[in-house]
């Protein structure tokens, strides 16, 4: 009899929801349905089932075409790659789970390698905002159960997080927003009438790239100053109207995306919005998020600020400490200047992401691409090792893009034999000992487990 | 079988009321023993001090916002990580160190057990994961509760048996240790903008008092019998003039006897009291007021404090005070990270330089010391620093140094700008007391692990102990001149073997250990209201469902868990 699992993770977008529910097969190795699920996340389930995937490595020869070797081959080629290089780089992380990330962190470490991820390409700005002005945010469930007042600034929910409105931010019901919708007003700054505009009561059609001058209009206006009749395109009435609402609102919600942290300003786009959240705190209570893309893109940020105290653009080259620098060890940086000589690419598609003059300097060293599935960087690469695919054949903690960690389960078996990416790591960790001679270090020295529990088991 | 035996160090061992006798201490496997065999490892500890490993009852080492500070002061490495000591991990960080260098240097100081001090439930996953990376230590953590709607609720309503069923609940589901409050009430108003300020102002939409909530966790504690009492961050931290809520907090604890069977007397931690023992109404007229709380402390026998020293450094402030950060940062202009957590509490990140050559920087390290000077009672006076929040926990050492010198409480009160001002404005100068190794030993072992409830496995070096040793290199008979020595003793020990293995050597990392992850499991009778409103509220407001909420045995993989029927 195929089974419903309830309460499953969706190993998609940022918003991470884990109310899914899917229909597996008989033998535990086929998802048949899924109930819950946007489109983009329904299509993720039944993607892991195909017959196309791969499931054994497969080394790209002399001739350019491609040969399935082992796992263990795979292992000792990563494994030696890391080791010859002076500065590998092992980017990605866009799509896999928290424990894959600190297996890496392991490797890394012991390669003496730059650790980098989606971030660098996306929200890198976001945190080099964050270093300078901090972070005043909360959790979604804050806003489902007391935001009336929402701002969507350069992001467009309705496509690129499809759930996002309903399950926390316009739609819901919560405690202190029985009305849903009808108890918020919607503000939306976009240079596009997009899907989420038009649900928007305020739909400020901003000049592209000026949004540092439209936030800089609403902090004099919150600080009671006057401003000219027209800014970023937008008539002063409308901008005051805005700036009314936030005021007097219960609690304020900025989220911002990719379209105010991308445009000209960057990162003084995003320490404005943060310097404006920080404002409204002065008359009402208002928070700030970005709209991360991926489902477990805070991840990392998370794991490598615990191990090594910087979210992204991390350099372990110098073996003795790690060194943060973003323009000096960003991924596409190092890359422009030809500084890599080994590349990994793990849980994402640096292939379709990079520019194409940083993919080819990347070309001339050993490219290896770790990810579920065929992609661009897997087909342009030396190796590609396929894994289990987090959330839906190996469970794992991931964080939403509001930093609140989900334990997502696994709801079929994968492909015989193929590792998840913890499994794989630490494989080519233990290579890496074997090769230098030198003795593997754990947290928990594996296997001497002496505290005693009484209830445990 | 392993065996270790550690020859002919001063032992200084208060549990068993030992102060500097020469002695052998053996060790086999995981437990102090009697004696060992002609075979067993020897260190030589001639002519130092050889003391349990130290215990830690309240530091922010793992979780949310801890990781909100690394993430934001990308400063706060720059020039400050120390080369990673081959072929361990990469340590990274001054204030707010990444979890291998937390646990390292937990490790080189001597200390065996650490309490996280504030986990947000919803995040305590994210806890887990940083205590599974930080070596060596055991730890466990300490769930928030008071500004939690069911609590809040239950509590209005005076209902101490459900709030006890979703207590041992909470903990299950969150493997934590015992019931944290910070600012009650306080941070469930800040979801609105606001705060409580004092003991009766109610929370809105809760219609509830701090001092309700205060009195609903002590009766709920003390109805289940935890290992440790309620421990508490009281309302109005940091503010000039607070010292009185602080007592009238204290009062809610008179008469309460502690109700367990872990030979636990007290009925109240409270945290960091430095931050709550503040004279004046202004900064401009701020002063101490340590002598009337600790008069209070000595004589009201159910409560125990830690010191929350300033140690005058850089360093990263942290609490689930949202309030207070907020506050915090409308005086400091710095950066302001702030998380508030849907249904249970919230949290605030805001860097913080204590200038000694500031003046109430230095009346607050001041504060700090005079509180652990004026104490009668070492064994419920504990040193801390509120880690980051006061200063690091690297400082433990020269927090101990000032304890113990007076010679170097002055060197530091002299190197201040406002050294007349400091003096005018607290008792530290003349203050002439010095702490013994003896007392030092009671307010860092013996002490916090008799109020964690764990005095049977930690705190003392009697056999059947877990073994933990610590050599320090310090003359008990003849103690150095330079106080520095004392710091830099108490820094780097000689040797730490932590549950039987040995872990420092000359102030070294050799060996990652065994870490273990202390949580409490108290089974209640089954309350079938609790449970309907547990689904109910998952259903309705949290985002995040209930059958993913509950943390998986894996992110703790080595657990140490406490068993309490309460139904027996
Ligand atoms: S909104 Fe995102 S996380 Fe939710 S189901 Fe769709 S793709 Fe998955
Ligand atoms: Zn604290």
């Amino acid at each position: 009899m195929p089974k419903w699992i309830t309460q499953v993770g969706c190993p998609y977008c940022g918003s991470s929801c884990d109310d899914l529910e899917v229909l597996v097969s008989d033998d535990g190795r086929k998802v048949l349905e899924t109930r819950n699920a946007c489109v983009i996340g329904n299509e993720i389930f039944h993607h892991a089932s195909s017959p196309n995937r791969p499931t054994r490595p497969r080394m790209r020869q002399e001739d350019g075409t491609v040969k399935e070797i082992t796992y263990d081959e795979a292992i000792d080629y990563t494994a030696k790659a890391l080791l010859k290089a002076k500065k590998p780089l092992i980017y990605g992380f866009g799509s896999t789970n928290c424990e894959g990330m600190s297996a890496v962190g392991r490797v890394a470490e012991k390669a003496g390698a730059v650790l980098d991820n989606c971030a660098s390409i996306c929200h890198g700005p976001s945190f080099l905002a964050i270093f300078d002005n901090g972070y005043p945010s909360c959790t979604l469930g804050e806003v489902k159960n007391r935001a009336d007042v929402v701002l969507f600034w350069g992001c467009n929910p309705m496509h690129a997080h499809p759930r996002h409105t309903s399950r926390y931010s316009i739609f819901p019901r919560g405690f202190f927003t029985t009305k849903g919708n009808m108890q918020r007003t919607i503000i939306c700054v976009d240079p596009r009438e997009t899907d989420t505009a038009k649900l928007a009561d305020i739909h400020l059609m901003i000049d592209q790239g000026h949004d540092y001058e439209l936030f800089d209009a609403f902090r004099t206006v919150l600080r009671g100053h006057d401003i000219p009749d027209v800014v970023a395109g937008i008539k002063k009435e409308q901008i005051l109207e805005a700036a009314g609402k936030m005021k007097n609102g219960r609690f304020v919600m900025i989220f911002y995306g990719m379209g105010c942290c991308h445009t000209d300003g960057r990162n003084h786009n995003v320490d404005i919005a943060i310097s404006t959240t920080r404002d409204l705190n002065s008359h009402t209570k208002a928070s700030i998020m970005a709209m991360r893309g991926h489902y477990n893109i805070a991840g990392p940020g998370q794991v490598w600020s615990w191990q090594f105290g910087f979210p992204y653009c991390v350099d372990l080259s110098r073996g003795t400490h790690a060194h943060m620098n973003p323009g000096e060890t960003s991924s596409i940086d190092l890359a422009m200047r030809d500084e890599v000589d080994c590349f990994v690419n793990v849980g994402t598609d640096a292939g379709a992401h990079f520019p194409i003059e940083a993919v080819r300097h990347l070309k001339k060293h050993p490219f290896i691409t770790v990810d579920p599935n065929i992609c661009m960087a897997s087909e342009i690469s030396d190796l590609h090792i396929p894994v289990r695919v987090v959330g839906v054949e190996e469970p794992g903690v991931v964080y939403r893009m509001d930093n609140v960690p989900i334990q997502f389960k696994k709801v079929i078996d994968g492909p015989d034999g193929v590792p998840s990416d913890e499994e794989l790591f630490d494989k080519v960790y233990e290579r890496m000992c074997e090769l230098t001679e030198t003795e593997p270090i754990w947290i928990l020295n594996r296997g001497h487990a002496h505290g005693s529990s009484t209830a445990e088991q | 079988m392993a065996e270790i035996v550690i020859k002919n160090g001063f032992v200084i061992d208060p549990a068993r009321k030992i102060n500097g006798d020469v002695m052998d201490i053996a060790i086999r496997d995981d437990k102090i023993v009697e004696k060992v065999g002609s075979g067993a490892k020897e260190i030589d500890a001639r002519g130092k001090v050889v003391m349990t490993g130290g215990v830690d009852i309240h530091a922010h080492v793992a979780g949310p916002k801890v990781n909100v500070g690394r993430l934001m002061r990308p400063e706060d490495k720059l020039f400050k990580s120390p080369n990673a000591q081959a072929p361990y991990r990469v340590e990274s960080g001054f204030s707010i160190p990444s979890t291998f260098k937390t646990g390292y240097d937990y490790a080189r100081m001597g200390y065996a057990f650490v309490m996280e001090a504030a986990m947000p439930p919803l995040h305590s996953p994210h806890v887990h994961e940083e205590i599974h990376d930080t070596p060596i230590i055991d730890q466990g953590a300490l769930p928030v509760f008071a500004n939690n709607w069911f609590v809040l609720e239950y509590l209005k309503n005076r209902e101490i048996e459900n709030t006890a069923a979703y207590t041992a609940w909470l903990l299950m589901a969150t493997k934590g240790y015992g019931v944290k409050l910070v600012n009650p009430g306080g941070t469930a108003a800040w979801a609105w903008g606001l705060n409580c300020l004092t003991l009766n102002d109610p929370v809105p939409y809760f219609d509830i008092t701090p001092a309700e909530i205060i009195s609903g966790l002590i009766e709920t504690n003390e109805y289940l019998g935890l290992p440790h009492s309620i421990h508490i961050h009281q309302n109005s931290l940091g503010t000039p003039g607070n010292y009185e809520i602080t007592l009238d907090s204290f009062r809610l604890a008179e008469g309460v006897k502690a109700n367990n069977r872990f030979s636990r007397d007290s009925v109240m931690h409270s945290t960091h009291v430095q931050f709550h023992s503040y004279g004046g109404d202004s900064w401009r007229n701020f002063e101490s007021k340590a002598k009337e709380v600790m008069d209070y402390i000595n004589g009201q026998k159910n409560i125990t404090v830690d010191l929350g020293c300033v140690t005058l450094d850089e360093t990263t402030t942290m609490t689930a005070d949202g309030p207070f950060e907020h506050h915090l940062n409308q005086l400091n202009h710095l950066k302001w990270a702030n998380t508030d957590v849907e249904l249970e509490t919230a949290a605030g990140v805001v860097p913080y330089v204590y200038d000694k050559d500031i003046k109430v920087c230095g009346i607050q390290w001041a504060i700090g010391l005079e509180l652990g000077l004026y104490a009668k009672d070492p064994m419920r006076t504990f040193i801390t620093t509120d880690h980051p929040n006061a200063g690091p926990f690297i400082r433990y050492p020269r927090i101990i140094k000032w304890l113990m010198s007076k010679k170097a409480r002055e060197e530091t009160l002299e190197s201040m700008k406002y050294t007349d001002k400091v003096i005018d404005a607290t008792d530290i100068h003349s203050l002439d007391t010095e702490r013994t190794l003896y007392e030092i030993a009671q307010m860092t072992r013996a002490g916090p692990a008799k109020a964690l409830g764990l005095s049977h496995i930690f705190g003392s070096l009697a056999p059947g102990m877990e073994a933990n040793v610590v050599v320090y290199d310090l003359n008990f008979n003849d103690m150095p001149d330079d106080p520095e020595q004392i710091e830099r003793a108490f820094l780097r020990s000689s040797n730490f073997i932590k549950s039987g293995d040995i872990v420092v050597k000359d102030g070294d990392i050799v060996s990652h250990g065994n870490k273990r992850t202390f949580w409490v499991n108290a089974k209640v009778k089954e309350n079938p209201q609790v449970i309907r409103d547990i689904h109910e509220k998952f259903l309705k407001e949290y985002t995040v469902g209930l059958g993913n909420y509950t943390v998986w045995d894996c992110l703790a993989p080595n657990p140490y868990v406490i068993d309490i029927d309460v139904e027996a």
